[in-house]
């Protein structure tokens, strides 16, 4: 069975940087104040090494590349 | 044992809103049952049985939060909430004021069903009546109970979101008191690093009551989705708004009733506080309050507010007021909150003003949804949860003051601790 990976946005720790969603359209876009807004569905393995390269391109390290999503709350 | 049908059961024996002493509080509910060996998973399993959910306002099930501290393996922290930041809502600071020792009583049991031996109330200092009772109780049971657990009373800022759990323990670790990513959450990671329980000062005193006369008292009351009692703060135009206690399930009627009845031909019912929904006055008839009634889009009564907003005044102003008063509350963490809120509120001004565009309550709404589930916290999602209804529930009104006109005679009078800056 493959992992499946999500993605998830720390948002204290965003500030709106927005280079996340250059770099990975299929899953993030932003919202009218420049904020990203992750789609929650799993990322498509062909994804998978874009998502990676996003998470670590973010300033402030606040997109997260999860094997499990953690309960909202 | 008094009968399990009797109301009240939060404020047995208060009179004339008058604080029940300790000795008082033994004569009405007699003393907590001794927490022998075993007390501990005994009592999870009583709370569990009871089907008791939180008071605070997000309804969580109280033997899985409780659970959740007791499985961790260092000595835990029991944190009373009682800092109600909802400005619309009272019942918090009437159970305190009126039954400060059942909620002591409750927090004592929580501090033994998770193995706790501290317990710390957490409670705004504005109100000094209600702090000189608490800490006189404090200080009365502190003897009592031998520091086993030991009680504290610590003073919680007067901000809206210093309720919210990870806020609460964000302060007591010596921080600013605003909400903080999970993981950890306070089970995990709580006071000084121990797992924390925190909850409600309501649901305590509940489980204060549940210790004594069992479970099967307790769903004698209520429905069969939310069984048991809950303290409502009914105001707006009502004969005689305050705080009252009622089994889940009651119809809204039966509580408007009792306090007096309407005073004015209501336009519509604000639930749940200011993060709750706006009901168009013509579903009032028909809601339950209870859980799971299909007329709450929250699913429960949240923290208790009934607001009743009369014919004559106007609920796109009252509203345009109290969006501004989330959108300053907001802790300015997130960006989708701290921008979003702000949007919100200064584009439902415009509507307020009869200035707004065509395309703006259009953006509102898509406004609402992007901002929903995308903070620390629920603020966002309380602020968009109103707005929707918001629209909803005043379109027509929202229409005559794009044409220029308002219908209201009387002036906004929701309460705000905070002067508004809109819609004046």
């Amino acid at each position: 069975m493959t992992k499946r990976l999500t993605l998830r946005v720390d948002p204290i720790a965003c500030d709106g940087h927005g280079l996340c969603a250059e770099l990975l359209p299929e899953h993030i876009r932003l919202d009218d104040w420049g904020y990203p807004i992750v789609d929650g569905e799993p990322v498509a393995p062909e994804l998978v090494s874009l998502a990676r390269r996003a998470a670590a391109a973010c300033p402030t390290l606040a997109l997260l590349l999860e094997a499990r999503r953690e309960p909202a709350r | 044992m008094t009968g399990a049908h009797a109301l009240p059961r939060l404020l047995r024996g208060v009179q004339d809103r008058g604080t029940l002493t300790h000795p008082q509080h033994l004569r009405v509910h007699g003393p907590l049952p001794a927490a022998g060996r075993g007390a501990g998973p005994q009592l999870l399993d009583l709370v569990e049985r009871s089907g008791l959910r939180g008071h605070g306002g997000a309804h969580v099930s109280t033997a899985l939060k409780l659970r959740a501290v007791a499985s961790r393996r260092r000595r835990a922290i029991v944190v009373a909430n009682g800092s109600e930041s909802e400005p619309a809502s009272a019942k918090d600071k009437v159970l305190l004021a009126r039954a400060p020792h059942l909620v002591i009583d409750g927090a004592v049991v929580a501090a033994t069903a998770v193995g706790a031996d501290e317990a710390i109330l957490y409670v705004k200092r504005s109100h000094e009546r209600m702090w000189a009772i608490l800490s006189a109780a404090v200080a009365e049971r502190e003897h009592a109970t031998r520091g086993r657990p030991s009680l504290r009373l610590v003073a919680a800022p007067p901000s809206y979101v210093s309720g919210q759990e990870t806020a609460v323990i964000a302060h007591l670790n010596g921080r600013l008191a605003v909400p903080t990513t999970v993981p950890p959450r306070p089970f995990e990671r709580g006071v000084r690093g121990r797992p924390t329980l925190v909850c409600n000062v309501e649901t305590l005193a509940h489980m204060a009551l549940i210790a004594r006369h069992g479970s099967d008292w307790f769903r004698a009351l209520g429905s069969a989705s939310q069984p048991g009692t809950g303290l409502v703060t009914l105001g707006g135009a009502v004969a005689d708004p305050g705080v009252y206690e009622i089994a889940f399930g009651t119809p809204l009627a039966d509580v408007l009733r009792r306090a007096g009845g309407v005073t004015e031909r209501p336009q519509a019912l604000l639930v749940g506080g200011y993060g709750g929904t706006w009901l168009d006055a013509q579903h009032m008839d028909d809601l339950t309050l209870s859980e799971g009634d299909p007329l709450l889009s929250a699913g429960s009564i949240g923290a208790g507010v009934l607001w009743v907003l009369g014919a004559g005044t106007c609920g796109v102003q009252e509203s345009a007021r109290v969006l501004d008063y989330l959108a300053a509350e907001s802790a300015g963490q997130c960006g989708p909150c701290l921008f979003g809120l702000r949007a919100i509120a200064d584009t439902f001004d415009l509507l307020a003003r009869g200035l707004a565009g065509p395309g703006d309550v259009t953006r509102l709404l898509r406004w609402g949804a992007d901002v929903t589930d995308r903070g620390a916290c629920r603020h966002p999602d309380g602020a968009a949860r109103f707005l929707g209804s918001a629209l909803k529930a005043f379109a027509g009104e929202i229409a005559h003051h794009r044409a220029g006109r308002c219908t209201a005679v009387h002036a906004p009078s929701m309460p705000l601790p905070i002067a508004p800056r809109v819609a004046a």
